[in-house]
């Protein structure tokens, strides 16, 4: 098992990773996201041994690096799928995926698996984006790696590719029965397709858990608007209950609120009426195909975000009626935070 | 990402700076000795000094006018106006560069005048082509094509948009060429002029073959009539100027516009009648002529004199100088990549370069005279190419391995492979291109070299271009058939040796647009 303890990595005075502490199980998924610049990369270049720890310590089952001590890549069983795939151009992708291989029959297990076996004798010049990214990662399933690393693999490709070969990677990974640190920016990405999601801001870990939970409770306003389209609406908490200006909702304290607190809304936990009376008014409206999304400024002044139904259409300056349409316990925050 | 963890994994201080730095101080050494030569009683100035100094300066303005008047056109010519075969014609016209101008000042010089190859062959008297007139002449032949390249590589970065918007406000092509072009490529032009004004500083060859007392002749004369402190402080005052050229080409580093489609000019056929008809002069001096006058020779005279140990004794230093090279040049492509200290001992190492030849020559003579072991032996004369030369070797090394994607040698890492392995699969095999190609250039300037080549070649070490330069002392000027052939078949080698290294910079760029 992978353990992570106090890890902390300057570039120079720079402290970029600060006191960092996880383990990865057994055959898990930990996603990392966060915005750029918040030392995704940097996590996944110091647990390869590609560069060198500042402070704590870094361990596996045959293996512990520390900073007096760095064990170098080759010794750590790691496997890594890089941004821009990092493929040898002098090799064919049999050379590539062969690297160091004796025999080749998880080479072919996985080229084969992967849909790569006509391409067996091209030169990674000749691939497309999707292809290359599956050279990449048969390279590294191949080799037999006790923990991957994948660095925003999906970055490079467009749109329509990202999708598919996400849960192609994913499958790989799970049928290999290898545990992994995916590193990306998309916050989709890492909710859809990790078994936990670790959120970093600055260099710090703010908040490491299931997808659900980071999403549902977020550890704190930055991991709640990092994770999705975020409202806040003022209220008052008492007893997992709170009274807001839309009425009454459950509720749940999560950095010991109580009292006066922000009360996070997504923007399908509240439903929306056109309706004259009504208690907001509508400031603009996004088309978005299946749904519509609104922001709507409530009378008492704070401003929500509503995706409803594209059947249901106002215009700017419309009154509206809302509703906290959620049954979940939603995650209140003090207001000083 | 940093940079620095692909040399030296985990090392703050890259395992290549100490080569350098030892490397860079021997590129600094021939400067030392000249110094302590030239404190040795030597005259510091007087009125001859005046005479070489004026002769030096006229010869370097007079090439490089005559070079941007002839190399700017062309640049024009080249980049922008749709002939046929193109690209021939940009070989052709970049050929000159490639054939060392003493070929050109030999034939021109026994081509005109009385007497002269042409006279013999056309019955008209001719002017003789001798004297600063003459230099300039060849020289401008030889090195227009710098002016040509720097320009033509600036226009071609040009977006055509601006000539179009001009011509659209009702501005003619000439007068939008003249106002809006010219001066955005200035830099480009004033970059290759002062190529010229080096290369110029620094040929030995054609000063003195048309008889201009310029410092490489005056120098060679000097040591001769064994001056060598003399020599050296004529030395020394030849790389101040030198330094000044060098200083100013360090202060002209263009802005780069951001590249756009550039301007395409389809002529008429008039015009192009036109264009060859103002081409044809050149090509007809700088490289029909030299062809001609030796292929004269060789139906007179046949290949008498020429011993096949002047090609084996040429190809043989300049191989060992080519090896050499490129050894040294690995640590410092190396060390200029890890960090800035690296880049510096790198920009040493470029000092060789800009020092002329017949420089290397007495600052290297007078090495040998102190070292009895390294005296007339071919590992002085190797040493004195390696200093020259390097930084060619330097270059092309370091392109390759600037291009290098430092995630690759990450990733043999990761795979298992071991900093040694990681270096013989993957940084080796991708690199050796730019070893080879480095060595090649090496090679091919070696063999072309003249004045160190005079000085420093061990006893009865006779090369072709040595020979070439004897026959000419001598007279026997119809014996230069052979040497002067195969000098200007490696200089065409060697041409298509840097055409095919661009057209491979351009594979690399598509490559890696796909990746």
């Amino acid at each position: 098992m992978l353990k992570v303890s106090n890890l902390s990595v300057n570039y120079g005075a720079a402290p970029v990773v600060q006191q960092l502490n996880f383990a990865l199980a057994e055959d898990e998924i930990l996603m990392l996201v966060g915005p750029t610049g918040c030392g995704k990369t940097t996590i996944l270049q110091a647990l390869a041994g590609l560069i060198p720890i500042t402070e704590g310590e870094i361990q596996f089952d045959t293996w512990r690096s520390t900073p007096s001590n760095i064990v170098p890549p080759e010794k750590r069983r790691v496997g890594m799928v890089f941004q821009d795939f990092a493929l040898f151009p002098h090799l064919t992708v049999e050379q590539n995926v062969c690297f160091r291989l004796t025999e080749t029959r998880l080479a072919d297990h996985w080229l084969n698996l992967l849909g790569l076996d006509h391409l067996r004798h091209a030169r990674p010049g000749r691939l497309s984006g999707g292809q290359k990214q599956r050279v990449a990662l048969a390279r590294t399933l191949a080799h037999e790696p006790s923990f991957i690393l994948l660095d925003e693999p999906l970055s490079n490709l467009d749109a329509a590719l990202k999708d598919s070969l996400r849960w192609e990677i994913r499958e790989a990974l799970k049928s290999a029965g290898v545990p992994a640190i995916w590193v990306t920016h998309d916050q989709e990405e890492a909710l859809s397709v990790g078994d936990r999601v670790g959120i970093l801001n600055g260099g710090e870990l703010e908040q490491l858990d299931t997808p659900e939970k980071c999403f549902a409770e977020p550890a704190s306003k930055f991991v709640a608007q990092f994770l999705g389209e975020a409202s806040f609406l003022p209220g008052y908490l008492e007893k997992d209950q709170v009274s807001t200006v839309l009425g009454p909702a459950p509720g749940i304290s999560i950095d010991a609120a109580n009292g006066d607190v922000d009360l996070l809304l997504r923007p399908d936990d509240l439903s929306l009426t056109p309706l004259g009376t009504g208690n907001g008014v509508i400031d603009w409206v996004r088309y978005e195909g299946c749904s519509r999304l609104y922001a709507v400024s409530t009378d008492a002044g704070a401003q929500l975000k509503v995706r409803v139904s594209h059947e249901v259409r106002a215009e700017p300056g419309d009154r509206v009626q809302l509703a906290i349409t959620t049954t979940h316990p939603l995650a209140a925050f003090s207001q000083s935070a | 990402m940093m940079p620095s963890f692909t040399s030296g994994l985990l090392r703050d201080w890259p395992r290549s700076y100490p080569f350098a730095l030892v490397i860079a101080l021997l590129a600094l050494v021939p400067v030392g000795v000249l110094i302590g030569l030239a404190t040795d009683e030597a005259q510091l100035f007087d009125a001859h000094n005046l005479k070489v100094l004026t002769n030096t300066l006229l010869l370097m303005v007079f090439t490089v006018i005559g070079s941007v008047v002839i190399g700017v056109p062309l640049a024009l010519i080249t980049a922008y106006v749709q002939l046929p075969w193109r690209r021939l014609w940009l070989v052709i016209l970049a050929a000159p560069l490639a054939i060392p101008s003493y070929i050109g000042a030999f034939t021109l010089y026994a081509a005109f005048g009385r007497g002269g190859e042409l006279e013999n062959l056309l019955g008209l008297p001719l002017p003789a082509v001798d004297g600063l007139a003459g230099a300039t002449l060849v020289m401008t032949l030889y090195s227009y094509p710098f002016v040509m390249l720097t320009t033509r590589a600036s226009l071609l970065s040009l977006d055509a948009s601006l000539v179009n918007a001009a011509r659209t406000l009702g501005m003619t092509l000439a007068a939008s060429l003249w106002r809006v072009v010219l001066p955005r490529v200035a830099t480009g032009i004033a970059a290759g002029a002062l190529l010229v004004a080096l290369y110029t500083l620094s040929d030995f060859g054609t000063p003195a073959i048309m008889r201009l007392d310029t410092f490489t002749r005056v120098i060679f004369v000097e040591y001769n009539a064994f001056g060598l402190s003399q020599a050296a402080m004529l030395s020394l005052q030849l790389l101040v100027i030198v330094g000044l050229v060098l200083f100013l080409e360090s202060r002209v580093r263009g802005s780069h516009e951001k590249p756009g489609r550039h301007l395409l000019l389809w002529p008429g056929l008039g015009q192009r009648l036109l264009v060859a008809v103002a081409v044809a002069p050149v090509i007809l001096l700088a490289i029909v002529l030299p062809l001609l006058v030796f292929g004269i020779w060789l139906v007179r005279e046949g290949t008498g004199g020429f011993q096949f140990s002047y090609a084996w004794n040429s190809a043989h230093a300049s191989f060992l100088a080519a090896i050499f090279a490129v050894i040294l040049a690995i640590p410092v492509a190396h060390a200029a990549i890890a960090g800035r200290f690296g880049k510096l001992l790198e920009r040493v190492t470029y000092f060789g370069f800009g020092v002329p030849g017949i420089v290397m020559g007495t600052a290297l003579v007078y090495l040998g005279l102190q070292l009895p072991f390294l005296y007339q032996t071919l590992g002085l004369l190797v040493l004195a190419y390696v200093l020259r030369f390097l930084p060619l070797a330097v270059g092309s090394v370091r392109s390759t391995a600037e291009g290098l994607d430092p995630s690759l040698v990450k990733a043999a890492r990761v795979l298992g492979a071991g900093p040694r392995e990681a270096f013989q699969r993957i940084t080796l095999p991708l690199t050796l291109r730019g070893m080879v190609a480095g060595a090649a250039l090496v090679f091919l300037e070696a063999m072309r070299e003249l004045p160190a080549t005079l000085m420093l070649g061990p006893t009865g070490f006779e090369t072709l271009a040595t020979y070439l330069w004897r026959v000419y002392e001598a007279g026997y000027f119809g014996r230069a058939a052979i040497p002067g052939l195969l000098l200007v078949l490696m200089s065409a080698l060697g041409l298509a040796l840097m055409l095919s290294g661009e057209r491979r910079a351009e594979f690399d760029v598509t490559e890696n647009h796909h990746s």
